[in-house]
This record gives structure tokens, C-alpha cells and sequence, in this order.
């Protein structure tokens, strides 16, 4: 531009001539440019996590008792059920650092042992539901009509089945043990998980964009694999959250029945059962160490759950 | 209405129906079960058993007389003890445990909605992070770890409760306060989100306007809407307290129904287990049909729904 007074007198006081005003950066395709890398669902949701303190603190806490009940009991010098009776009922030391328990044997390898398995229990339950809940409550959702009434009526009857009557009930006819506790807790749990793809799904399937994948001819599995379950994932995971922590009870739960992993073997359950008696006596330790572990990982999955639950539904927040 | 009840009602037998067969085919195939092996040695006890399950009829017919001694309410004899029957159980230990549950039940729905108005009113001050922390830390104690605990404090340390027995209202606090902690958490929360999301209604903003109290427009306006998902609730609830009684009535001693039910466990005595689990079951099953049709009266809106659609 050159300077030219008599064009544009009136934009600016006349003693400023136009070549003072120039484009800073004069690059307009940077403008049109994203800034900032965009953020997906995931992404997005695991930012407002990150948020939520005392989730993440819940996240830390399963990430550090993962680790240690994956390497404590190999780090420890004692065996799980080796009895040394000589040495019952020592407190908390350096050499037995969660003391030892009625028989002698050392709480800190049975406090990760115990670990093991009770997470163990707990995560392949939720396994079990996700896969079950998953195919049956995808199907009934997405098929609808006769198929998907058929369906619920069944799964209303189930849900009214009263779950730790059933659990007992099963664990009683088929002998305790690993195997038959996680078959035992997955026989009904499904249910819950089974409801929510559901309802999901029935909301889902209704959205324009698979109207537009269908009108592509895209086939039904594919449908169901790309389009409703990636958008059901939010409500399946938070719902495998909190399914974590009522497996890790429930297992406990029946060890305390004598229905649980068999002693010599450990579990929290197991452990606080054996312990009881021995607090009576002032043997704090033997009680204290598995009941802290299940109280707090418990509460790590559902204050991890619930942050989970807002961060991957921003809608529900106010 | 009447077609909301009579789908639930069927749906409810079917359950029932469920429960029962299924105990009954545990019973009889599965290998090891006291009714297909002589195993046996009391002779009293072997004459109870095949009285009461008719062992000399073919399958169907015992299932038929095992369904038909269900609906007269005779659940069957034991093993281990030759004199007693389940019923002699259940007339002992029921009342007990249902006293237990009731103080629960109780104390959890009162504390808990305190708890959770509480919260709702002072949302995101001190008082909510309080309650809220209380309620994640009551979902998250196994009753079992309270229990101990109480003991632990009041009976060991303090000496001021019992920790024993069931004899006097001091025997009652700390099994109550052991059950009822958890259901009061789940309570609390689900009270406080509903009060929440019912506070900002303008129907509050209109009683607000006219000058009504606070504490008025909380009980008569806000406190009848936000009760209602408690309601849904109960059901669950209940079935977590009447597990939750099999524990607790171990621990501090209480001669009721879990005592019994968990001896049986340990001592394998099956036809207590079955007759227990069958009653138990068929009791929830009731309670949680009596729970859906006091929801289905309360909310206008089930109605309106159930004529309109499904």
C-alpha cells in the first residue's frame, strides 16, 4: 500500500498515515491451522480424570498393589504356608515386617499372596461379566422387538435371584476353590452389565450415523463391533470398575463362611478369618494388614469408578 | 396398575420356582449329596431324609411331594442334629435375625438420609466432603473388618458394650451400627445426588418465593422426590443385610438364623443349606415384589408408562 492521504481521510486522525498499521504475521493459513492437537473421546476423558485427585490416587494405589502382588511373595525370604510354630505371634519387625500369624507364618508374603489372588478373583469376574453382559445385552438391545422382551424377561428373573444365596448355594454343591469361586460369582453377575449394554445399545442404534453405515451395507456384527460398542465403553468400563470391588468382597466374604480359597493358601478373607480369634488376644497385626488392604483397594476401585463415571460421561456433571 | 402388579407377581414365582428346582436338582444329582449315598450312619436321620424326600419315588414324583412340602412351608429335616427340623431352626434363629435386621434397616435409612440431606444442603463445603468421605469409607469396609473393629475399640480396649450375645439393647449397637454402615453409605449417596438434582427444580425456587421455611420446604417439597430411587433400592439393600447377618450373627455370637445357616455350612449339613436357602430366597424375592409395588404406587409415573408402552 502506499500512502495516499485523500482515499481514507476519515478512519484515522490525519496525522497517521496509513504504513504505520501493518499485518502482524500476515500467514492466514497458520490461522486456519489447529493449534492444539485434538482431543479424543479418550483422550479427553483421561484429562478430566487427572483432575479428580482422589481417583487418580485410587489409579496409583492398584497400579503400586498390582505390583506388589506381583513381585512380593517371589521378594520375600518365607513361603506362604510354611509354619514355623515356634515363631507365632511375633509383632511387626525388620525380619517379619507385618509380624506373623497363629501358626507362625509371615503376613507380609500372605498379605500379597493374598493379593494375587483376590485380585485375581476380582478382575476375572469382571472379565466374565463383561463378555457375557456384553454379547447378551448387545444382542437383545440391538435386535429389539420379541427377541429383546424374551431376553429381559429372563434376565428380570435372574436379577431378582437372591446373589450371594446363589453364589453359597453353588460354592456348597461344587467343593471351594478358585476356579469354582470365579464360575460361582459369574453364574448371575452378568446381569447388571448385561442391562446397561443393553440400554445403551437400544439408544445407540438409533443414531444417524448407523443409519448411515447400514445404508452403506455394512453387516450386523461389523455394525455392532464398530459403531454401538465403542460408544457403549464408557458406561461397560466404569461399570467393570465398581464389578472389581463387589467380587473382592464377595470372595472375602465367603472365605469368612469357609467357603473361600482353602487354607493353607491365603487370601484377605482367608487371613482375616484365621485372625480373628488371635485379636482378641491384642495379635492387632494378623487382622490389621488383610483388613486394611481389602477396605482400601475397595475403595481405590470405587473412587476410581466414580471418577470414571465423570470423566467419561461429561453430561451427568451438573 | 393391575397389570404392572400381575407382571411382577408372575415374574416373582417364576424366581421362586427358579430357587427351588434348582436346590432340588442339586440335591439329588449331584454326586456326594447325603440323598444318593449311603452315607448316613444315624438311622434316625436316614428315616427323616427318606421320609421327608420320598427317596423310594421316581425323580418326578419327588419333585413334585419336594415342591409341595415347599408351599406348605416344611423345609425338611437335618442331618447332623436327628431331633431338629428347619423349621425347628427357623422358629428359633428367624426372630432374632429379624429383630437384627429390622434395627439395621432402621438406623440405615434414618442416618443415611440425615446424612445425605446433610451434604445436599452444604454441597461442596466441609460437611458434604465429611458425609461423603464417611459414605465411600462405609462402602468400602467389609462389614465383617467393622465388626472386628468394634469389637476391637468398645469391647476390648474400652470395655464399655458386650461384645457377645444378644440379651439386652447394649448387645444390639455394635452388630446394628457393624450392618448397618454400609447400607447407610449407599443410602447417603444416592440421597444426596437426588437432593442435589431436585434442589434446583423451580418447584423449590416457587416454595422458596412463597416464603416457606427451609427445613419445611426440605421435608414437605424436596425430601418426598429425592426418597424415591431409595425406594428401588431397598431391595438390593435388604438382600446385603440379610447376607450381611450371616457374618455379623458368627462374629459377636447371636444365636440367630445366620449362626445356624453358617454351621451348617461348615459342618455340611445340606438339607439345612437347601431349606435355609429356599426360605431365605423365597423371603427376598417377596420382599423385593412388596418393594417394586410400593414404587409402582408411589410414582404416578410407572402407571402412565406401563399403559403407554411395552
Amino acid at each position: 500500500m502506499t500512502s495516499n492521504d485523500e482515499t481514507k481521510p476519515t478512519h484515522s486522525p490525519a496525522d497517521i498515515p496509513d504504513d504505520w498499521f501493518k499485518w502482524k504475521d500476515k500467514d492466514l493459513d497458520a490461522a486456519e491451522t489447529v493449534s492444539r492437537p485434538s482431543l479424543s473421546y479418550w483422550k479427553d476423558a483421561w484429562k478430566r480424570l487427572r483432575k479428580n485427585k482422589l481417583a487418580m490416587a485410587g489409579l496409583v494405589f492398584l497400579i503400586i498393589l498390582g505390583i506388589l502382588a506381583t513381585i512380593g511373595p517371589i521378594l520375600s525370604p518365607y513361603s506362604v504356608v510354611d509354619q514355623n510354630r515356634p515363631n507365632q505371634f511375633l509383632p511387626p519387625s525388620a525380619e517379619h515386617w507385618f509380624g506373623t500369624d497363629s501358626l507362625g507364618r509371615d503376613v507380609f508374603t500372605r498379605t500379597w499372596y493374598g493379593a494375587r489372588i483376590s485380585l485375581f478373583v476380582g478382575l476375572m469376574a469382571a472379565l466374565i461379566d463383561f463378555f457375557v453382559g456384553v454379547i447378551y445385552g448387545g444382542i437383545s438391545g440391538y435386535k429389539g422387538g420379541r427377541t429383546d422382551s424374551v431376553m429381559m424377561r429372563i434376565i428380570e428373573i435372574l436379577y431378582g435371584l437372591p446373589y450371594l444365596l446363589v453364589v453359597i448355594l453353588l460354592l456348597v454343591v461344587m467343593g471351594p476353590s478358585l476356579t469354582t469361586i470365579i464360575i460361582a460369582l459369574s453364574v448371575t453377575g452378568w446381569v447388571g452389565m448385561a442391562r446397561i449394554v443393553r440400554g445403551q445399545v437400544l439408544q445407540i442404534k438409533n443414531f444417524e450415523f448407523v443409519l448411515a453405515s447400514k445404508s452403506f451395507g455394512t453387516k450386523t456384527p461389523r455394525i455392532i463391533r464398530k459403531n454401538l460398542l465403542p460408544n457403549t465403553m464408557g458406561p461397560i468400563i466404569v461399570q467393570m470398575t465398581l464389578t472389581v470391588p463387589n467380587a473382592i468382597f464377595a470372595e472375602a466374604f465367603l472365605s469368612f463362611l469357609g467357603l473361600g480359597i482353602q487354607s493353607p493358601y491365603a487370601s484377605w478373607g482367608v487371613m482375616a478369618n484365621d485372625a480373628l480369634g488371635a485379636i482378641l488376644s491384642g495379635y492387632w497385626w494378623t487382622l490389621f494388614f488383610p483388613a486394611f488392604f481389602i477396605s482400601f483397594t475397595m475403595f481405590a476401585f470405587n473412587v476410581l469408578g466414580d471418577g470414571l463415571q465423570d470423566a467419561l460421561d461429561p453430561k451427568l456433571r451438573e | 396398575m393391575l397389570r404392572y402388579i400381575l407382571k411382577r407377581f408372575t415374574i416373582m414365582l417364576v424366581t421362586i420356582w427358579i430357587i427351588v428346582t434348582l436346590t432340588f436338582v442339586l440335591m439329588v444329582t449331584l454326586p456326594g449329596s447325603p440323598l444318593n449315598e449311603e452315607r448316613t450312619t444315624n438311622e434316625t436321620v436316614q428315616a427323616n431324609l427318606e421320609e421327608h424326600y420320598n427317596l423310594d419315588e421316581p425323580y418326578y414324583i419327588q419333585y413334585l411331594l419336594y415342591i409341595k412340602s415347599i408351599i406348605t412351608f416344611d423345609f425338611g429335616p437335618s442331618i447332623k442334629q436327628p431331633t431338629e427340623t428347619v423349621n425347628d431352626l427357623l422358629g428359633r434363629g428367624f426372630p432374632i435375625s429379624f429383630e437384627l435386621g429390622i434395627a439395621t434397616i432402621i438406623v440405615a435409612v434414618i442416618s443415611g438420609i440425615v446424612l445425605g440431606i446433610f451434604a445436599a444442603l452444604k454441597h461442596n463445603g466441609i460437611i458434604d466432603y465429611m458425609a461423603m468421605t464417611i459414605a465411600v469409607l462405609g462402602i468400602s469396609i467389609p462389614n465383617f473388618v467393622l465388626a472386628t473393629l468394634l469389637i476391637q475399640t468398645f469391647a476390648v480396649y474400652l470395655g464399655i458394650l458386650p461384645a457377645a450375645t444378644w440379651s439386652s439393647p447394649m448387645h444390639m449397637i455394635m452388630p446394628t451400627i457393624a450392618l448397618a454402615t454400609g447400607p447407610m453409605a449407599i443410602i447417603a449417596r444416592l440421597t444426596r445426588s437426588t437432593m442435589l438434582e431436585v434442589l434446583t427444580q423451580d418447584y423449590i425456587k416457587m416454595a422458596r418465593a412463597k416464603g416457606l421455611k427451609p427445613w419445611k420446604i426440605i421435608i414437605k417439597h424436596a425430601l418426598k422426590n429425592a426418597l424415591m430411587p431409595v425406594v428401588t433400592i431397598m431391595g438390593t439393600l435388604l438382600a446385603g443385610i440379610l447376607t450381611g447377618t450371616f457374618v455379623i450373627e458368627q462374629i459377636f455370637g447371636i444365636p440367630g438364623m445366620g449362626k445356624y445357616f453358617v454351621e451348617s455350612i461348615n459342618q455340611r449339613d445340606y438339607p439345612v443349606i437347601m431349606g435355609t436357602t429356599v426360605f431365605y430366597s423365597a423371603f427376598l424375592i417377596i420382599m423385593l415384589f412388596l418393594v417394586d409395588i410400593a414404587y409402582g404406587l408411589l410414582d404416578p409415573r410407572i402407571k402412565l408408562h406401563k399403559k403407554g408402552g411395552e
